[in-house]
C-alpha cells in the first residue's frame, strides 16, 4: 500500500485485479431465497387465517395421517444429509462420489414428492380436495407450493448431474451445486415449519 | 343505469379455448378506431424499420444487449409508450365525468368505463412508473458506483423483456376480449369467478405476474450490484444519494413483490381451480386479499418515490453548486422511510373495522413517515440556501415538486387520521391525494431525471424552449385537474362514478377536464421537444461528458459512455467523487490501457419472456395445450441457456485505446 498522501490523489485503479465471474452469485441467490421465503410467509399467514375455516368439512384431526407425514419428513431430512455428503465430495474434488450422492439425494427427493402426491390423491379421493373449504385451500396451497419447489429442485439436480458429467467440477458448476445446496436446505427448513405448524399443531387442535 | 355484460357464454373448444370471434370488440366504435390507428401506426413503424434495414441493428445492439445503459433506455421507451396509453385512459375518464350529468349517459358504457379506470391505474403504476424508475436506476446507478455493468447482466435483459411481456398482455386486452372492471387492485369477491366470469381479471393477473417476475429479479440484481460492485473507496456512506435510494427501493421490491406474486397466485387458484381463499362462502376471507395486496401495495408507492427523492437530491446539489445539505440525515431518512413503509399498509382500509387500537397503530405509523420525509424537504431547501441556483429544467421540476409534494404530503397526513379517513375513504379527495404525490413526486422526479441525465445517455441536451412549455403545461395542468377533485372529495363524491345526478357538481368536473387538456399539451410539448432536440442534436451536442458541472461519477466518463463505462475503475475519496477529482487535479489517463472483461449479448432473455407471454395468453383464454407447450418451451430454453458456459469476452486493449483517444480528440486535447 502507498502512503495516505499519495493515495489521496490516486483517482483510478491502474492494475485491475481480475474478478472471478459469478463472484456475486451467492449473495444474489441468498436474496432470491429470502424473496421465496416471503412467498412461503404469505402462504403460512394464509393458512394461519384460514386454518380454522372448515366450512362444515373435515378438519386436520380427521385428515392428517401423522405416521405418513413422519415418514415423509424423514425422507426429506435424509436427502438434506446426503446433499451435505455431496458437498463434501465436491470440496474433496471427487466427481464420481459427488454424482453418486447427488443421485441419492434426488431419489430421496422424488420419494418425498411421491408420498406427498399419494397423500394428496388420498385426500381428494375422500372428498377433502382444495375446493372443499378455506382450510383445505390453504393447506393444499402451502404444502403444494413446497412440493413444487422440491420437484423443481429435482429437475435442477438432474440438469446439474448432466453438466457435471459433461464439464466436470469447473468453477461455474461448483457455484451451481452450492446454490442448489442452499435451495435444498432452505426447502428442508420450510418443511420443518410446515410439519410443526400445519401437521403437529393441526392434530393437537 | 344501463347494465350490460358483454361476456359471451363460456364455451371452450380444445383448439382455441374460450377464444371466439365474439372476443373481438367490433361493436365498440372507439376500440375499432383505436385498433385501426394502432395497426396503421404499427405497420408504418415496421415498414420504416424494414426500409432502413434496422431490424438486425436493433436485435444485435439493443434487444439482446446486456449493457445496463441500453436496457435502461429501453425501459424508458417502454414507459413513454405506455404513458400515452395510460393518459388516453385518463382523458377518456375526465371527458365521461364532465359529460354525464342531467340524465346524459356520457359516451362510455359501464362495461367500457370500468375497464378504462382499471387499466389506467394498472398501466400508470406497473408499466409507466415502474419501467421509468427501473430504467433510471439501470442507466445511472452502475455509473454512479464506478461499475462496468450490473451483477447479473443476462438477468437484467431477461427482467426487461418480462416487463415488456406484461405490457403486451395488458395491451392485448384492448383488442381481444376485455380488461378487468374491478379497479386497479382487483378486490374479491368482485374479481372472483362469480363477479368477473370472463377474461378481464385473468388478463390483469397474468399481465402483473409476468411483469412481476421481471421486477423481482431486477430488484435482486440491483441490490447485489450496489453491495458488491462499488469501486474502491466508495464506502456505503460515500454513495451518491440516488444510489442510496436505489438500494432502498430495490430492497423494498424484493420484500414486497413476492407478496404480490403469492396473492395473485391465490386469486388465480380461486378462479382456475375453484379454491376458497377469497370467496364469500366455504370459509374464504376476502379481507385477507385486501390485507395481502396492500402489504405489497404500500411499499410499492415508496419503491416509486424513493428513487425520485434521489433524483431531486442529485439535481439540487448540482444546480446549487453545493454539496447536499445533511448527506447522512438524508441517508437515515431514506432508510427510516424504507422500514416504516412496510408497517402502514392498513391505512388503506381503516374502514374495514379492525378496531380502534389497530387503526390507531397504523394511523400513527403513517403520520410518522412525514417526519423523515419532512427532513428530506428541509435538506433540499438548505442546500438551495446560499447556493448558486441555476434554474435549468431539472431544477425547475425540483422546485415544482417541493411545492406540489408538500401539499400532497399534508393531505396524506389528513387521510392518515382514522376518523377523518372514515369521511374521506374512497372519495375523490383520496384520488386527488395520491395523484398529488405520484404526479407531484414520482413523475416530476422522473422529468427532472430525464432532463438531467438525457445528455449522459445520448450525448446531447434536450433543447429548453419546448421543455419549458411542457413544464408549465404539466404543473399548471396538474393543479387545474386535481384541485377540483379535492373539493369534490370533501363534498363526498366517491371515486369511479360513471354518471352523476347532482348538476351543481358539473362545473368542477369541467375544470378538471380542462386541467387534463393542459396536461395533454404538456405531454405533446415533451414529445415535440424530443423530436426537435434529435433534429438539432449537433447544436446541442455535449463533448465534455459533464454538461452540468456535475458532482458524481457518472459525469466522469464520456456521453454516451463507452460500453465499458470507465477505461480505468475510479478510486473514490469522499462524497461527490467527481467534484473531488475535478477540484484536486485529476488528470485523465491517456495510456496504459488494458483489455476489459465484459459480458456477451444473448437472445435467451427475449425467448424466455416471449414464451412466458404466450403461456400467459394461453392461460387467459383456457388454451391448455398451448399453455403446456409454451411452459415446456420456457423450461427447455432456460436449461439450454445454462449449458452455455462462455458468456464473457475481452474488449482488446487496442480497442479501448482507440475509443479513449477519440474522446481525447473530442475534448480538444484537454485531459
Amino acid at each position: 500500500m502507498s502512503t495516505p498522501a499519495a493515495a489521496a490523489t490516486d483517482f483510478y485503479v491502474r492494475e485491475e485485479e481480475h474478478h472471478a465471474p459469478g463472484s456475486s452469485t451467492h449473495l444474489g441467490f441468498w436474496i432470491y431465497l429470502m424473496s421465496d421465503c416471503l412467498i412461503f410467509a404469505v402462504l403460512f399467514a394464509t393458512y394461519g387465517v384460514l386454518g380454522t375455516s372448515l366450512a362444515g368439512g373435515p378438519g386436520p384431526r380427521d385428515l392428517f395421517d401423522l405416521p405418513l407425514v413422519a415418514l415423509n419428513t424423514t425422507l426429506l431430512l435424509i436427502s438434506s444429509i446426503t446433499y451435505g455428503f455431496a458437498m463434501l465430495a465436491m470440496h474433496a474434488g471427487d466427481r464420481r462420489k459427488l454424482l453418486q450422492w447427488l443421485a441419492v439425494t434426488g431419489l430421496f427427493g422424488a420419494a418425498f414428492v411421491g408420498v406427498e402426491l399419494y397423500e394428496f390423491s388420498h385426500l381428494i379421493h375422500e372428498g377433502a380436495g382444495p375446493q372443499r373449504s378455506g382450510f383445505l385451500s390453504a393447506f393444499f396451497a402451502l404444502v403444494g407450493t413446497h412440493g413444487l419447489h422440491v420437484s423443481f429442485g429435482i429437475l435442477w439436480l438432474i440438469v446439474l448431474v448432466a453438466q457435471v458429467s459433461r464439464h466436470g467440477l469447473i468453477a461455474a458448476n461448483q457455484r451451481r451445486i452450492t446454490c442448489l445446496s442452499l435451495f435444498w436446505h432452505f426447502l428442508d427448513l420450510v418443511w420443518i415449519g410446515v410439519f410443526t405448524f400445519v401437521y403437529l399443531l393441526g392434530v393437537l387442535r | 343505469m344501463a347494465t350490460e355484460t358483454l361476456s359471451p357464454v363460456v364455451e371452450t373448444s380444445f383448439l382455441l379455448g374460450r377464444l371466439t370471434w365474439d372476443a373481438i370488440p367490433l361493436h365498440e366504435p372507439i376500440l375499432v378506431a383505436t385498433f385501426i390507428a394502432v395497426a396503421l401506426g404499427g405497420l408504418a413503424l415496421v415498414a420504416a424499420l424494414s426500409w432502413f434495414r434496422l431490424w438486425g441493428y436493433l436485435w444485435t445492439e439493443w434487444f439482446t444487449s446486456v449493457d445496463h445503459k441500453r436496457i435502461g433506455i429501453m425501459y424508458m421507451v417502454l414507459g413513454l409508450v405506455m404513458l400515452l396509453r395510460g393518459f388516453a385512459d385518463a382523458i377518456m375518464m375526465r371527458l365521461q365525468q364532465a359529460w354525464a350529468f342531467n340524465g346524459a349517459e356520457g359516451y362510455l358504457t359501464a362495461h367500457h368505463y370500468d375497464q378504462v379506470f382499471t387499466a389506467h391505474g394498472v398501466i400508470m403504476i406497473f408499466f409507466v412508473a415502474m419501467p421509468f424508475i427501473t430504467g433510471m436506476m439501470n442507466l445511472v446507478m452502475p455509473l454512479q458506483i464506478g461499475a462496468r455493468d450490473v451483477a447479473f447482466p443476462f438477468l437484467n435483459n431477461f427482467s426487461f423483456w418480462m416487463t415488456v411481456g406484461g405490457a403486451v398482455i395488458t395491451m392485448t386486452s384492448l383488442f381481444v376480449g376485455e380488461f378487468a372492471q374491478t379497479g386497479w387492485l382487483a378486490y374479491p369477491p368482485l374479481s372472483g369467478l362469480d363477479g368477473s366470469p370472463y377474461v378481464g381479471v385473468d388478463y390483469y393477473i397474468w399481465g402483473l405476474q409476468v411483469a412481476g417476475v421481471g421486477t423481482t429479479l431486477s430488484g435482486i440484481n440491483l441490490i447485489v450490484t450496489i453491495i458488491k460492485m462499488r469501486c474502491p473507496g466508495m464506502t456505503l456512506m460515500r454513495m451518491p444519494i440516488f444510489t442510496w435510494t436505489a438500494l432502498c427501493s430495490n430492497i423494498l421490491i424484493v420484500a414486497a413483490f413476492p407478496v404480490l406474486t403469492a396473492t395473485l397466485a391465490l386469486l388465480s387458484l380461486d378462479r382456475y381451480v375453484g379454491t376458497n381463499f377469497f370467496t364469500a362462502d366455504n370459509g374464504g376471507n376476502a379481507m385477507m386479499y385486501v390485507n395481502l395486496i396492500w402489504i405489497w401495495g404500500h411499499p410499492e408507492v415508496y419503491i416509486l418515490v424513493l428513487p425520485a427523492f434521489g433524483i431531486f437530491s442529485e439535481v439540487t446539489a448540482t444546480f446549487c453548486r453545493k454539496p447536499l445539505f445533511g448527506y447522512s440525515s438524508m441517508v437515515y431518512a431514506t432508510v427510516c422511510i424504507t422500514i416504516l413503509s412496510y408497517i402502514v399498509w392498513l391505512h388503506h382500509f381503516f374502514t374495514m373495522g379492525a378496531g380502534a387500537s389497530v387503526n390507531s397503530f397504523f394511523g400513527i405509523a403513517s403520520m410518522i413517515i412525514s417526519i423523515p420525509t419532512g427532513a428530506k424537504l428541509f435538506n433540499w431547501l438548505f442546500t438551495m440556501y446560499h447556493g448558486r441556483i441555476r434554474y435549468e429544467l431539472p431544477m425547475m421540476w425540483t422546485v415544482a415538486f417541493m411545492l406540489t409534494f408538500a401539499i400532497g404530503g399534508m393531505t396524506g397526513v389528513m387521510l392518515a387520521v382514522p376518523p377523518a379517513d372514515f369521511v374521506l375513504h374512497n372519495s375523490l379527495f383520496l384520488v386527488a391525494h395520491f395523484h398529488n404525490v405520484i404526479i407531484g413526486g414520482v413523475l416530476f422526479g422522473l422529468f427532472a431525471g430525464i432532463y438531467y441525465w438525457w445528455p449522459k445517455a445520448f450525448g446531447f441536451r434536450l433543447e429548453p424552449f419546448w421543455g419549458k412549455v411542457s413544464f408549465w403545461c404539466w404543473v399548471a395542468g396538474f393543479w387545474v385537474a386535481f384541485t377540483p377533485l379535492y373539493v369534490l372529495g370533501l363534498m363526498g363524491v366517491t371515486r369511479r362514478m360513471r354518471v352523476f345526478d347532482d348538476p351543481s357538481l358539473q362545473i368542477w368536473f369541467l375544470i378538471a377536464a380542462l386541467g387534463a387538456g393542459l396536461i395533454a399539451c404538456g405531454i405533446a410539448a415533451f414529445l415535440v421537444q424530443i423530436a426537435v432536440s434529435i433534429l438539432h442534436r449537433d447544436e446541442l451536442r455535449d463533448l465534455t461528458g459533464d454538461p452540468w458541472d456535475g458532482r458524481t461519477l457518472e459525469w466522469a466518463t464520456a456521453s454516451p459512455p463507452p460500453a465499458y463505462n470507465f477505461a480505468f475503475t475510479p478510486i473514490v475519496h469522499g462524497v461527490d467523487a467527481w467534484w473531488d477529482m475535478k477540484t484536486r487535479g485529476y488528470v485523465r489517463p491517456l495510456e496504459g490501457f488494458r483489455p476489459i472483461h465484459m459480458p456477451k449479448n444473448t437472445g435467451s432473455g427475449v425467448l424466455l419472456a416471449g414464451f412466458s407471454t404466450i403461456c400467459a395468453l394461453a392461460l387467459i383464454w383456457y388454451i391448455w395445450w398451448l399453455a403446456a407447450l409454451s411452459f415446456l418451451a420456457v423450461i427447455a430454453t432456460a436449461i439450454h441457456h445454462t449449458f452455455n458456459y462462455s458468456r464473457d469476452f475481452d474488449i482488446p486493449a487496442a480497442q479501448v485505446a482507440a475509443t479513449e483517444s477519440m474522446r481525447t480528440r473530442l475534448l480538444g486535447g484537454r485531459a
